[in-house]
């Protein structure tokens, strides 16, 4: 009469962990593709403006960064604002020469794709800014992108 | 008799496999880059011809360097920047003093009168760079709600729902009845700044 009520006398299996890797080894794989590691270290204050209209940048390894601010030690470098360029401080007459670089290392069908993004503190004066810009229009990179952090509407 | 080999424990694998999942979830930066696309003129010619734009076809904007905005000659806050560009470039009233208009054929519209607008922007070497953003920002947004408003009058859609769906016909319709043009004066010293 009973048809169900066997199984409930038997202990309860244990529940088997034997695709536990399986599953871990998944999610991995997932983190080790879709990391990037932090490629530079920020050697200048770093407080971007906010923006409503902004679009995402596709395409990172297409995307040429330059760090203009105030350095973050401003007892050794002092509070004029400064481009950095990589992992170091730069001129404005070296811009030119870290986008060749870049282009230099592209695949010349994806040259014309190139961004460059300007990453500029937000009290930093337009001065510093114009240059490199000016140089860019020299060097003909003319994508360029401001960064910018995303603003949350106040008035929605 | 060969005795089998014995088998090698592999319950240690979850741990290993848990040790570098927590590396990577650690040295995970997910940081999507955002920012304001804009596209610089090309470097200047010898031969460069200079034209002539109407007095009423351009919008003036001026920051100064301590990032006050004079938009047409008027004291103006970054706030009231977008209705008074907005006004500007559809000139939904015809009026003398705002830009002229052309008819042109555009895909999806058939003849549409697209106004001649410029939007000169100028700033000065001492204008702070969350100024000059915030002023970009509100003209891109004035343009994009004009598009919007156009999208959601002609196909009942906004003009952002056709670009995330790259509608390629669709954005390059809207965008040709309300083209996107703001020229970069060379910055000036007006002073005002400590530079």
């Amino acid at each position: 009469m009973s048809k169900f009520k066997k199984s409930g006398s038997k202990a309860l299996p244990a529940v088997s962990t034997a695709s536990l890797p399986d599953i871990v080894f998944m999610l991995l794989f997932f983190f080790m593709v879709t990391t990037v590691m932090r490629e530079v270290d920020l050697k200048v204050k770093m407080n971007q403006p906010e923006a409503t209209e902004i679009k995402k940048l596709e395409n990172k390894s297409l995307v040429t960064y330059i760090y203009i601010g105030e350095p973050s030690d401003t007892k050794l470098h002092g509070t004029t604002p400064r481009i950095q360029l990589n992992d170091a401080f730069a001129n404005v007459e070296d811009v030119a020469g870290h986008i060749e670089e870049k282009r230099h290392n592209t695949l010349e069908a994806l040259i014309p794709k190139l961004t460059t993004s300007l990453k500029v503190d937000r009290n930093t004066q337009m001065g510093i800014v114009t240059k490199v810009k000016q140089e860019l229009r020299e060097v003909n990179a003319l994508k360029i992108s401001y960064s910018t952090l995303e603003k949350v509407e106040k008035d929605l | 008799m060969a005795k089998s080999p014995p088998e090698i424990n592999a319950g240690s694998m979850a741990d290993i496999a848990f040790l570098l999942l927590v590396f990577f979830l650690v040295t995970t930066t997910m940081d999507t880059d955002f920012g304001l696309s804009r596209k610089l003129p090309p470097p200047p010619e010898d031969d460069q011809e200079i034209v002539d734009i109407k007095q009423r076809n351009v919008m003036q904007v001026l920051v100064n360097a301590n990032d006050q905005l004079l938009v047409q000659g008027e004291l103006m806050v970054v706030e009231d920047l977008k209705e008074k560009a907005k006004e500007f470039i559809a000139n939904a009233s015809n009026a003398e003093h705002l830009p002229e208009k052309k008819a042109t054929e555009v895909p999806f519209f058939g003849n549409v009168m697209v106004s001649k607008q410029v939007i000169s922007l100028q700033n000065d070497n001492g204008t702070s760079y969350n100024m000059y953003i915030q002023v970009q920002n509100e003209l891109a947004k004035a343009y994009n709600e004009l598009r919007n408003e156009l999208s959601e009058q002609q196909f009942g859609k906004s003009y952002d729902y056709y670009v995330e769906i790259k509608d390629k016909d669709r954005v390059k319709a809207i965008r040709k009845v309300f083209p996107q043009r703001i020229s970069e004066a060379e910055p000036k010293d007006i002073g005002g700044g400590n530079e």
